[in-house]
């Protein structure tokens, strides 16, 4: 179990690293924090002919905040977003959700984009951006576009990039300070792979009824998905226990996955329901404590 | 040929990183995990290759302070960087690290070969000297598996180890008293 030979490059520039991308196109794979790449790599699973280790591009480790958006540098550590109290400020989403990536071995060297551009239907970021409606920032010869996170996600490991692109970077809208938000997580082990997750961002007026709700669920589709036959039916009501168990059961009519070796589909459909349930009601929670200490 | 593929188009590389506080130089293949290159170019025989891909934990080692899978990178980017293996906590078995002792003394090893990858994520850990509940210690330690599955004894040995780099090597701070006896 040792790595094929490859040639390896190590760009310190976006610029060589998208050069190297359009030349070698689908013979080359990016490596960033490899605790996905590195594996398969290591069990053969992968054999590129180039390696491009883009960790020396001091350009993409930057958290910056631009307004309400706050952009993350493809390659920040996971374990820097995790502990970066300013991250914690301007979007709490990011922090509740990264402790459940792997181990901290994992998110220490974990990166952002690479989690991101991996596209596992059940990993945590992805299913972060979704809920947030992030912007991944994609940097090819043609320049940098941007896609919106919904839209980057195609399918089971599959994103919307061009052979000659590179993720770049992820922008977080800064969540509005009277928002709640909460992160779910259903896994056999502390560190596993989800069976089911759900990422929830909640605003509620005077009278404790929703005005806004993002609710996320990964692993019960090929990609992460927007909860929205529940946040239809929550806008407007009262965040009652009632309210939200009856809302978060129609999202197991859209749990996609047959019966796999973790889990069947049912107890799937069964966790993805409770997994929604209790990530609004904990996301209210939140809510009503910034309330009672913020404003 | 472009001189952007004369660059790349090598199958080794010269590294040069700091290995438990000394620098070290040698030419690598670019496909050696750290792993290897530490066990094999190194001697530094305390990195346990378990799995090889991630799962195990085994081969844990502090890379700039922090803990990381060796398996799971290539020596090559270990360049610049400084890496620590449980070698460089004590020179010989008379001069035992307060993690070491606190371990020999829990009895927070059976076979041992996850001992290495557990002290080194205990000197982690301990970096921020708070104590910390058995559940805690659980969950900070749960990225290595240890299939003696001797975990109780490994969760006395951190705490037992906090309390020895809390309170100097008796590992008993006891009363105000005592420790301004000791201080």
């Amino acid at each position: 179990m040792k790595p094929p030979k490859f040639m390896y490059c190590d760009p310190d520039s976006v610029e060589e690293a998208v050069a190297l991308k359009s030349r070698y196109g689908h013979d080359s794979l990016v490596l960033a924090g490899g605790q996905s790449l590195m594996p398969m790599l290591n069990m053969r699973l992968a054999n590129p002919d180039v390696l491009i280790d883009i960790n020396r591009v001091a350009a993409l480790q930057q958290i910056t905040r631009d307004g309400d958006v706050l952009e993350v540098g493809a390659g920040v550590r996971q374990s820097v977003l995790e502990s970066d109290p300013a991250v914690a400020a301007a979007v709490p989403l990011l922090g509740l959700a990264i402790p459940f990536i792997g181990h901290i071995e994992n998110r220490h060297r974990g990166t952002v984009g690479g989690s991101i551009a991996h596209a596992d239907a059940a990993a945590e970021l992805p299913c972060a951006a979704v809920t947030l409606d992030a912007t991944v920032v994609l940097h090819g010869t043609a320049g940098r576009r941007e896609v919106a996170a919904r839209d980057f996600f195609e399918g089971f490991m599959t994103n919307c990039c061009a052979p000659d692109e590179l993720v770049v970077a992820v922008r977080f809208p800064v969540t509005p300070a009277a928002s709640g938000s909460a992160f779910v997580e259903h896994a056999r082990r502390q560190g596993d792979f989800a069976l089911a997750a759900s990422a929830a961002v909640v605003a509620l007026d005077a009278e404790r009824r929703f005005t806004s709700v993002a609710v996320g669920v990964a692993g019960i589709a090929a990609t992460p998905v927007r909860a929205t036959v529940v946040q239809d039916a929550l806008i407007g009501q009262a965040a009652t226990a009632e309210n939200i168990a009856a809302a978060a059961a129609a999202i197991g009519d859209t749990v996609s996955s047959a019966d796999d070796m973790h889990a069947t589909g049912a107890y799937r459909r069964h966790l993805a329901v409770t997994v929604v349930k209790r990530a609004i009601t904990a996301a209210v929670e939140n809510a009503a404590a910034v309330e009672r200490n913020g404003s | 040929m472009t001189s952007t593929e004369n660059k790349y188009d090598t199958d080794t590389r010269t590294v040069t990183l700091r290995v438990n506080g000394r620098e070290v130089t040698r030419e690598v293949p670019t496909r050696l995990t750290l792993a290897d290159f530490l066990r094999d170019d190194l001697d530094l025989v305390s990195v346990h290759l378990g799995c090889e891909h991630g799962v195990c934990g085994c081969c844990t080692v502090l890379l700039d302070g922090g803990s990381v899978r060796s398996c799971l990178m290539l020596a090559v980017q270990a360049v610049g960087h400084e890496v620590e293996t449980v070698e460089s906590l004590s020179a010989d078995q008379n001069n035992l690290h307060p993690i070491q002792e606190a371990f020999a003394e829990e009895q927070g090893l059976q076979c041992g070969f996850c001992t290495p990858a557990m002290v080194l994520r205990t000197k982690e850990i301990l970096a921020d000297g708070q104590e910390r509940s058995d559940d805690e210690v659980r969950d900070e330690i749960s990225g290595i598996l240890c299939r003696c599955t001797g975990y109780q004894n490994i969760i006395n040995a951190v705490q037992n180890a906090g309390r020895k780099l809390r309170c100097g090597a008796s590992g008993g701070c006891g009363t105000a008293g005592d420790e301004a006896k000791g201080a």
